[in-house]
């Protein structure tokens, strides 16, 4: 095991949105500039960069992370899922649609963070109450203050996923 | 907000982590699931010279049966698998409990249990609940491996036992007690407490009946340096038969044990009334549990 040192970069393989990608990263570069700096997937927002505002939270093989708190260095072999390999490449995902049908966005800035965020949620608890929506967003800051009407686009992309069920 | 540069290993094994620690006396720093450390290395409030990554150490990860009914917890285990874990849930429910308050989602799925003790907030869930079960730490490094009660693993503000040369390697819990409960207030779900209780009640082998304030412990967090035993509301306990009267008693005791913050989320004199209140709820609810409720 080799200690590598600050100047040197480090060959990092992973998959992003079902594609292989191989790069070399230095050791400090965060998953979420990794992301927009160096393969420009510019959807994963960088709010905060302290892990408190949930603008940048993106899939780590399946499970929701906040990718400015992870090393891109860290990722080698992982399974990473942003905001565009949540959208279909025609058009906009059912939580999407519900999301422009309640006017669930005004600026935008927190949207990907939200999706990502509310795809974690209805994948674990499909028919989810009001309170385990609001609970399941508490991480993702809206400065906006939108919150009543993205909590209704959440519970009418459940309402919605449960009438086609 | 960029880290300062740093070198950055990524060890195997526990053995090769321990030298790697070794190779830089002082200098480094260990990384799990980076919820506490990245903020701090974002912000530039610690800049060590190494990062150990520990994220792929198998030998920290894993949760096991121990005897008499107790658990061994690796330190890499996620406070998600600690909420969902089928073992977690029947040998220390109350660290699942405990778990389900830490953060939100995103940051029960990265962080880790050796993590959070380590760093050591004093607002923290899982410090004061491993106080609260009289849990051991283990601590591995170049002199072997030694365990260390979480009573006295806690030593200040973000201070612990460790030495810089030694990772938090397991937690090993006893058998829980019937009766328990852990509280806390907090702002919004997620956010740290302003303060939490937590209280055990009951030998994990012969609950008394009616419910006596026996193997009795009483744990506040956020309201001092560290996840404190509030032995005032313990000593007034300890084998008195609990009852509404005696939880107002042992609530309104604790106000000596305390000494919170005040800050910006509430002032010390608030804190402390929330330690009063959540003791008492805290109290009736582990005793509920000890005769018999969910």
């Amino acid at each position: 095991m080799s200690v590598i040192p600050p100047s040197e970069r480090l060959a990092v393989r992973l998959t992003v949105n079902g594609r292989p990608v191989e790069h070399a990263v230095e050791a400090r570069r965060s998953l979420a500039d990794f992301l927009r700096e160096d393969l420009a997937l510019t959807g994963t927002h960088v709010g905060c960069e302290h892990g408190v505002c949930g603008a940048c939270t993106v899939m780590v093989d399946g499970r929701s992370a906040r990718a400015c708190l992870l090393f891109a260095a860290q990722l080698d072999g992982r399974d990473v899922i942003t905001i565009e390999g949540l959208t279909p490449a025609d058009g906009l995902s059912p939580l999407q649609e519900c999301f422009r049908a309640c006017h669930a966005m005004q600026c935008g800035f927190c949207t990907p963070g939200m999706i990502v965020t509310a795809t974690e949620l209805l994948a674990q608890d499909p028919a989810p109450s009001t309170e385990a929506i609001r609970e399941a967003i508490s991480g993702n800051l809206c400065m906006c203050t939108g919150y009543v009407n993205i909590v209704r686009a959440i519970a009418q992309a459940a309402a919605r996923a449960g009438a086609r069920a | 907000m960029k880290p300062a540069r740093f070198r950055y290993a990524r060890p195997g094994t526990l053995a090769e982590a321990i030298a790697l620690l070794a190779e830089a006396p002082g200098e480094a720093k260990i990384l799990a699931g980076g919820q506490s450390l990245v903020p701090m290395l974002n912000m530039r409030l610690v800049r060590p010279a190494v990062l150990v990554d520990i994220t792929r150490v198998r030998d920290l990860t894993g949760i096991a049966p121990a005897g008499d009914g107790g658990l061994r917890v690796g330190a890499l285990t996620r406070h998600a698998e600690l909420v969902v874990s089928p073992l977690v849930r029947e040998r220390a429910p109350l660290l699942a409990e405990a778990a389900r308050h830490v953060g939100h989602t995103a940051i029960r799925n990265q962080g880790t249990l050796g993590g959070s003790l380590a760093h050591a907030d004093p607002a923290a869930e899982l410090p004061a609940a491993l106080l609260a079960l009289d849990a051991r730490l283990h601590a591995s490094g170049p002199r072997g491996d030694r365990a260390v009660h979480a009573g006295e693993f806690f030593r200040g503000l973000l201070t612990t036992a460790l030495e810089s040369d030694e990772i938090l390697s397991a937690v090993e819990i006893p058998a829980p007690p019937a009766g328990w409960s852990f509280t806390e207030i907090a702002r919004r779900p997620g956010d740290f407490a302003l303060a939490g209780v937590v209280v055990v009640l009951g030998s994990p082998l012969t609950p008394p009946s009616p419910p006596r304030g026996e193997s009795l412990r009483v744990v506040g967090f956020g309201v001092g340096d560290r996840p404190l035993r509030l032995r005032s509301a313990e000593r007034l306990l300890a084998g008195v038969t609990i009852n509404a009267d005696a939880a107002a008693r042992a609530g309104a005791a604790v106000g000596s044990d305390c000494d919170p913050p005040s800050d910006v989320h509430g002032s010390a004199d608030y804190r402390r009334h929330l330690a009063t209140v959540l003791t008492e709820r805290a109290v009736l609810q582990a005793a509920a549990r000890l005769a018999g409720a969910p």
